[in-house]
């Protein structure tokens, strides 16, 4: 049944990992992405990975879940280490394989290149894995808050946000309820030339937008009848709050931060 | 004037200069701690006259009095806390993304501080009884459930009235049941007006008092036994009576007597046996 | 055309872990011409069942036999088109499904999927918004443009233009005033008489199951709980009660009337008319006897 459907690819649990603020997360994966660039020795490359382990180790997902998240993107790790492979022509000739030769340099450079995506895409996903989309959602309304000062509708664009999420399982039983209707109807989805596949999406596209944009404008009425009318002056039940763990995170990462800096060559 | 009262007068609306009016000089009053039910066919102007007292519109003749207050532009976000407001579809209405982000919307939007917010969540959904479902998606809930923490979402602000607007509508029975249910043991716990917009005359019934809308006008208006004794003056509009009201009437047709229109069952059962014994 | 469920079941996403056993081993038939409600709670596995009569859902087990055709767990069959076309489907709240520019080419898009051609098209959608009882004048209106009630008119004559030998109705009435609602069934019920038809109707309304079915299955957690017809199943209380549905009004106001007053009146399908006439019939009989 589609209503049993996960959104996103949050896995529930009550690690310390979960339990992290999710600006701090968020703060420390951009800080994360940033030095991941620096690192340019094997043991610097270690230290780098001992923390995106770590913290996988820590949110207690099981290990298939974050395999899963990485799916989409192995190709492309492992295409990059090719195009390193085949491309350098620096150093020693390591080994020839079938009449080409493949460099030592080529090698290295794939390597770290390739260990880079991965754990990029490694903490990354931890952040989607242990936080809900609305939390994500209230975490990016806090820290672009000072751009209030210039005008940007944080607030509506984090409402936006947590109401497109709200409705996703909503449409999504609508879309499967008018493609039945349709296909009582003698639409044939499945099969047939891609011209004919294309032509039957309309009727199924027409009536989402037709009840959509119906639904908006009950939500937008029962909205104001409730009271809504902007962010100013509206408290807030949800609450984001650092904590003892918080704290012990950014003390990690400032050793981390130390500890790459003296393993740099 | 009284305080706690909702007052049109001479209430005249149209949607747009060109179009018909909708409701025609409309005169009510309704008290505090009433249930009153509005009745009629769709076009009749029903939904207008719920949405005139929250001000999502305003009248082009005639005001619109909430608690003392006439409602413009200025005083509608204060007429908003005290009418409180339910639509039909349980989908269209659901603004938070787990039951607690629901029932905290309205709060949130009046600016109430936190702590009277989780305090408030609390009772609310004890009220409904749905205190279980605090951390539950809409998704995961039924129709009734969903229209359940609707009207928890409207009592957490503490309003003076709540209109219902067609809010069992797309409910099946037992969703209808409940809401009902929740909607009069609310209505008993708390100082509160019920204003019922409704096709369902089991919910009609339960009210104490019956306005009947026709063509933008008040038809009829009256206690649910005076108005379902009026059979005729229904009919003509093209509305249904009780069953009981029509057993009644298809009985005294057969000569039976009756002493007075009956609401339920009950009411006609024991009437009925009034008059074996005196016939 | 006949319709029998030979020990269906049918499971949603199975071997995953929101795998859902919405139909468990179904056995029942339905036989053609006869007016068939299905009733049952939310969530009772009636919305799953007839999904299956025109193959949007194969069942995970079982086969289903459907005229001539057969759906069978396991195996492709490869005339869905045609059973499609043989049974018409009205969903709940089927106006949700318009998206032509105008209410004639809506009609039209079922009858043109299964190739009828043009003048057969014109003469259908003629008969269809006869049957609705939709103004021709509408006819080149935007379905957008119309009242909800006639949008429901509307996609009811989309199906109706398909001829289907069966019509399966999946709470045709959800949402309407009461006129509505005893408009639309009074013309389903013309139109199954007069089109000899095999109608199938999800519903939970007991009146209109007591009034329009000759037959009544009752799904319960998926499986058929009950079946029998309306005066059968309706005199049992306690029986419609376990799984939370009403009775219709009149026979809970007689059993009512037999239990707390002993005014003993059975229920034989009476008109009101006829019962009141009974009724005060029964009260002056007791007056005799004083």
């Amino acid at each position: 049944m589609s209503s049993s459907m996960i959104i996103g690819q949050y896995i529930p649990a009550d690690s310390v990992i979960h339990r992290l603020d999710p600006r701090s997360k968020i703060a420390i994966i951009f800080f994360y992405v940033v030095i991941v660039f620096f690192a340019n020795s094997a043991m610097s490359y270690g230290v780098l990975a001992l923390f995106a382990v770590g913290s996988a180790f820590l949110s207690q997902v099981p290990f298939r879940y974050i395999l899963k998240g990485l799916k989409p993107v192995w190709f492309l790790i492992l295409f990059t280490f090719l195009l390193h492979l085949f491309v350098t022509r620096e150093g020693d000739v390591a080994f020839s394989i079938f009449g080409w030769d493949v460099y030592k340099e080529g090698l290295v450079q794939g390597g770290a290149i390739s260990l880079r995506f991965f754990l990029l895409i490694l903490v990354t996903s931890l952040l989607t894995l242990t936080t809900t989309p609305i939390e994500i959602t209230d975490a990016i309304e806090e820290l672009l808050g000072p751009l209030k000062k210039v005008k940007f509708p944080v607030h509506e664009l984090a409402l936006m946000m947590s109401i497109s999420l709200r409705f996703i399982p909503t449409l999504m039983q609508e879309t499967e309820k008018i493609s039945k209707a349709q296909a009582s109807r003698g639409v044939d989805f499945r099969t047939g030339a891609f011209k004919d596949r294309v032509k039957a999406v309309v009727p199924l596209l027409v009536p989402l937008f037709v009840s959509a944009f119906k639904r908006a404008e009950e939500l937008a009425m029962a909205m104001e009848a409730r009271g809504y009318q902007g962010g100013e002056g509206r408290t807030k039940l949800r609450e984001l709050q650092i904590t003892k763990i918080d704290v012990y995170l950014y003390i990690v990462f400032v050793l981390l931060v130390m500890a790459l800096f003296m393993t740099r060559n | 004037m009284e305080e706690r009262q909702v007052e049109f007068r001479n209430v005249s609306f149209r949607y747009q200069e060109d179009m018909p009016w909708v409701l025609k000089n409309v005169n009510f009053t309704i008290g505090p701690d009433e249930w009153v039910a509005i009745i009629g066919h769709n076009g009749s102007g029903k939904s207008t006259i719920a949405k005139l007292m929250n001000g999502l519109l305003f009248p082009q003749e005639g005001e619109v009095y909430v608690g003392g207050t006439k409602v413009n532009a200025d005083t509608v976000w204060d007429v908003r806390k005290q009418v409180g407001m339910v639509f039909q579809n349980p989908d269209n209405q659901f603004v938070g993304t787990t039951v607690r982000d629901d029932v905290a919307f309205g709060m949130e939007n009046h600016g109430m501080p936190r702590d009277l917010m989780v305090n408030r969540i609390q009772q609310s959904l004890k009220a409904v009884r749905m205190e279980k479902f605090e951390r539950h998606e809409p998704h995961r809930l039924s129709g009734g459930q969903k229209q359940r923490i609707a009207i928890a979402g409207v009592l957490a602000v503490s309003p003076e009235f709540i209109i219902l607007d067609e809010a069992t509508a797309m409910l099946d029975p037992k969703g209808r049941k409940e809401i009902m249910q929740t909607v009069s043991d609310v209505q008993q716990e708390r100082d509160l007006s019920l204003i019922t917009i409704t096709h369902d005359l089991q919910e009609v019934t339960m009210a104490s008092r019956v306005i009947v809308m026709n063509g933008g006008e008040i038809w009829m208006e009256g206690s649910p036994r005076d108005v379902f004794s009026k059979k005729d003056h229904l009919t003509e509009i093209g509305l249904d009576t009780p069953f009981v009201s029509k057993m009644a009437d298809h009985l005294k047709k057969e000569g039976v007597r009756l002493s007075r229109e009956p609401l339920n069952h009950q009411e006609l059962l024991e009437d009925l046996c009034i008059s074996r014994s005196t016939m | 055309m006949h319709i029998s469920f030979d020990h269906v079941s049918y499971i949603y996403q199975p071997n995953s872990p929101f795998e859902h056993r919405a139909l468990e081993d179904l056995t029942f038939s339905i036989e053609s011409g006869s007016f068939v409600a299905v009733i049952g709670h939310t969530g009772s596995g009636k919305s799953t069942l007839i999904q299956h009569l025109n193959g949007l859902l194969q069942p995970t087990e079982g086969v289903i036999h459907i005229g001539d055709y057969t759906l069978k767990a396991g195996e492709k069959n490869k005339h869905l088109r045609e059973l499609r076309e043989k049974v018409g489907v009205v969903f709940q709240y089927p106006e949700h499904q318009l998206f032509e520019e105008t209410v004639a080419k809506d009609i039209a898009f079922g009858p043109q999927n299964f190739g009828v051609d043009q003048k057969e098209i014109d003469r259908r959608i003629n008969e269809a918004v006869k049957a609705t009882k939709l103004p021709e004048a509408l006819l080149d209106r935007s379905p957008f443009d119309l009242s909800g009630g006639q949008m429901r008119r509307v996609a009811i004559s989309g199906v109706l233009a398909m001829e289907p030998k069966v019509l399966v109705l999946d709470e045709p009435t959800a949402g309407l005033d009461p006129s509505g609602q005893k408009q639309i069934m009074d013309m389903f019920y013309d139109l199954h008489k007069e089109k000899e038809l095999t109608t199938v109707l999800v519903t939970h309304s007991m009146e209109d199951a007591l009034s329009y079915a000759d037959y009544i299955l009752i799904m319960n957690h998926g499986k058929l709980y009950r079946e029998g017809t309306p005066l059968e199943l309706f005199q049992q209380e306690d029986v419609l009660e376990a799984v939370q549905l009403d009775v219709p009004e009149v026979i809970a106001f007689l059993t009512k009337a037999k239990k707390e007053y002993g005014i003993n009146l059975e229920y034989k399908g009476q008109s009101l008319a006829e019962l009141a006439k009974e009724l005060a019939h029964q009260l002056r009989g007791g007056s005799d006897h004083e």
